[in-house]
């Protein structure tokens, strides 16, 4: 019996020994090479957090690890800092989690309502409001922030969350991307719906919405991360350290290293880059299906 | 609009009146004021404006400083576009063709696109850190003796690198979303009529990516023309001095350090121009867009 297993495996080797393909083999170096691009430099500023600060000041970036990377994240987390001695790695993640669900949220109500009203209605000034609505994607906030800011500040909306997140709205992205999609969905079923004595309420409610959970999902992850990793605006409208992002707190972190007379903070300002990082990243990750699609499909 | 739309009128009304308002005060407001400003010299103490027509444009026109600004603006746009498309262009490529571990590749290849531009650059700071910084090290070992905030090239080399790193995730997603929904069918044709893998990439697949190609060159120059502030305001550290910066990056000084409203405002007005010939550029693509399959 061990025989002919025997040979059955070594016939299997057989088989198996395919001759290399060199070209397989080089496309699978470049890959490597690519993902070591990619991934090494945030590998290496994780590892490097878990040091101590002398350590890092002296010899910079580390590939392995040491002792202090709970001290670095805890000091990170809830040490308080900056002028004031009011924020913390938490509140900044609190501040950062506001951000970034209010503004992906906020987003697709207001752009799913209006995608709405532009496709399903007989409307006279649709063509009007959908021109109006669109004009905004000509102008990104980086090219008319001053303005933007000054607007704010004569409404008495500096350094509060609706003056963080109103604003970054004011584009059309998630609007055209549910117009695209609605567009896509077939006239029978409002039709349909109609016969069946649905009002455009109703309608929207248990058919189109339900219809669109994948877009959502896609769109909902698009805008986070992108909520998420808001710099500029932050940046001007909020002067409050305890309205402060983590994103926007990098700033304040550089600032710090950078300016220092004594040793910088290096294991803690990397432990909060970290942190900055993570949340994006795992939903990223996680709904990575979800995420391509929505990228890859707001284009059309 | 919907062939069967709903014909009620109040309803439509109410949806687009969040949308509307917001857009109104946060966005046509805003944007008219920068317009209406760009026309004026605002006294620096604050005490009323006066109109003084095209002045703040022609100002810039002559300013050596904005318009060394403007220059190198173009050159960092066209090198960030280059090379993140060009490497993302490969990765995918290669990611399109391999049959073990493409799904590996493909998540560990994406994932930096939800990495902030701001940690994006302050990883810069460590990275070309004058005493430790691994790639500083690196540049030495070339004899290059290199110098972050100091010297000119060098602070723009960085500032390269660091805007390419970030961007080549979104590039790949598309390029290899792009080649995945080439048909099989083709491929294999074309593997009949040419043997050489390279000269099939380049008359049969690229052709076919055109259009990925063109969108991606547009979302790429607006990605380095905007929003790669993050980047570059953390790794100047706040201080600009005589580094390179982009035009966006020179709004925000001017605005907010300088107090130069009117120059900002004209500033601005001219980005803004830029945006829509782009954008308009985009559209026209879009319609175009070029079918094959």
């Amino acid at each position: 019996m061990t025989g002919i297993s025997d040979t059955f495996t070594q016939s299997k080797k057989h088989v198996a020994r395919r001759p290399i393909k060199w070209s397989v083999v080089g496309d699978h170096a470049v890959l490597v090479a690519g993902v070591l691009l990619m991934v090494l430099p945030v590998f290496m500023v994780f590892a490097t957090s878990s040091h101590d600060r002398i350590e890092i000041a002296r010899t910079g970036l580390q590939f392995g690890f040491s002792d202090q990377l709970g001290v670095n994240y805890g000091k990170a987390m809830f040490e308080k800092g900056g002028f004031t001695d009011t924020v913390d790695g938490s509140l900044m993640l609190m501040n950062s989690m506001i951000l970034g669900f209010g503004f992906a949220i906020g987003k697709i109500i207001i752009s799913m309502m209006a995608a709405y009203a532009i496709v399903y209605f007989r409307l006279r000034f649709a063509t009007l409001a959908f021109w109006i609505i669109f004009t905004t994607l000509l102008l990104p906030l980086e090219v008319r922030i001053l303005p933007s800011y000054e607007a704010i500040q004569s409404l008495g909306m500096a350094n509060t969350y609706s003056g963080l997140i109103i604003p970054l709205i004011a584009s059309a992205t998630g609007t055209f991307f549910f117009r695209q999609f609605f567009r896509s969905v077939p006239e029978e079923l409002v039709e349909a719906a109609r016969i069946d004595g649905a009002g455009p309420v109703k309608f929207f409610i248990d058919i189109l919405v339900p219809l669109s959970r994948t877009m959502i999902a896609a769109i909902f992850i698009i805008m986070f991360v992108f909520g998420w990793n808001q710099y500029l605006w932050p940046t001007m409208i909020t002067t409050e350290e305890s309205m402060f992002t983590l994103v926007r707190g990098i700033k304040q972190i550089t600032q710090g290293v950078v300016d220092s007379n004594d040793i910088p903070e290096y294991g803690q300002a990397l432990a909060l880059s970290i942190i900055a990082i993570i949340p994006p990243v795992l939903i990223v990750l996680f709904f990575q299906n979800w995420f391509v699609k929505g990228l890859t499909e707001s284009d059309k | 609009m919907k062939r069967a739309g709903f014909t009620t009128v109040w309803l439509p009304v109410a949806l687009l009146l969040p949308q509307l308002s917001i857009i109104a005060i946060f966005f046509y407001w805003p944007a008219g004021w920068a317009v209406q400003s760009s026309f004026y010299l605002q006294d620096p103490f604050g005490f009323g404006s006066t109109f003084v027509g095209l002045d703040n444009y022609t100002d810039l026109g002559r300013n050596t400083e904005y318009l060394r600004i403007a220059w190198f603006t173009v050159i960092y746009t066209c090198l960030v576009t280059f090379f993140s498309l060009a490497i993302a262009l490969l990765l995918a490529v290669k990611a399109d063709k391999v049959i073990r571990g493409a799904r590996t590749y493909r998540t560990l290849l994406m994932w930096v696109y939800a990495v902030a531009p701001p940690v994006a650059g302050f990883m810069g700071i460590m990275f070309f850190d004058q005493r430790t910084g691994p790639i500083t090290d690196l540049f030495q070992t070339v004899g290059s003796d290199f110098k972050l905030g100091v010297n000119y090239t060098d602070t723009a080399t960085a500032m390269v690198i660091a805007a390419v790193w970030k961007q080549i995730p979104v590039n790949f997603i598309f390029f290899l979303s792009g080649l995945q929904s080439i048909p099989k069918s083709v491929n294999e044709a074309a593997i009949i009529d040419n043997r050489s893998a390279t000269g099939r990439f380049w008359q049969v697949t690229f052709p076919l990516l055109a259009p990925t190609t063109f969108f991606l060159l547009i979302i790429n120059i607006t990605y380095a023309l905007f929003d790669t502030f993050g980047i570059i305001d953390t790794l100047l550290k706040g201080e600009p001095g005589n580094n390179p910066m982009t035009l966006v990056y020179k709004v925000f000084l001017d605005g907010f350090r300088g107090n130069d409203l009117g120059g900002s405002s004209a500033q601005s007005v001219i980005l803004m121009v830029l945006v829509l010939i782009l954008t308009v550029f985009q559209f026209r693509l879009i319609e175009r867009r070029i079918h094959y399959t």
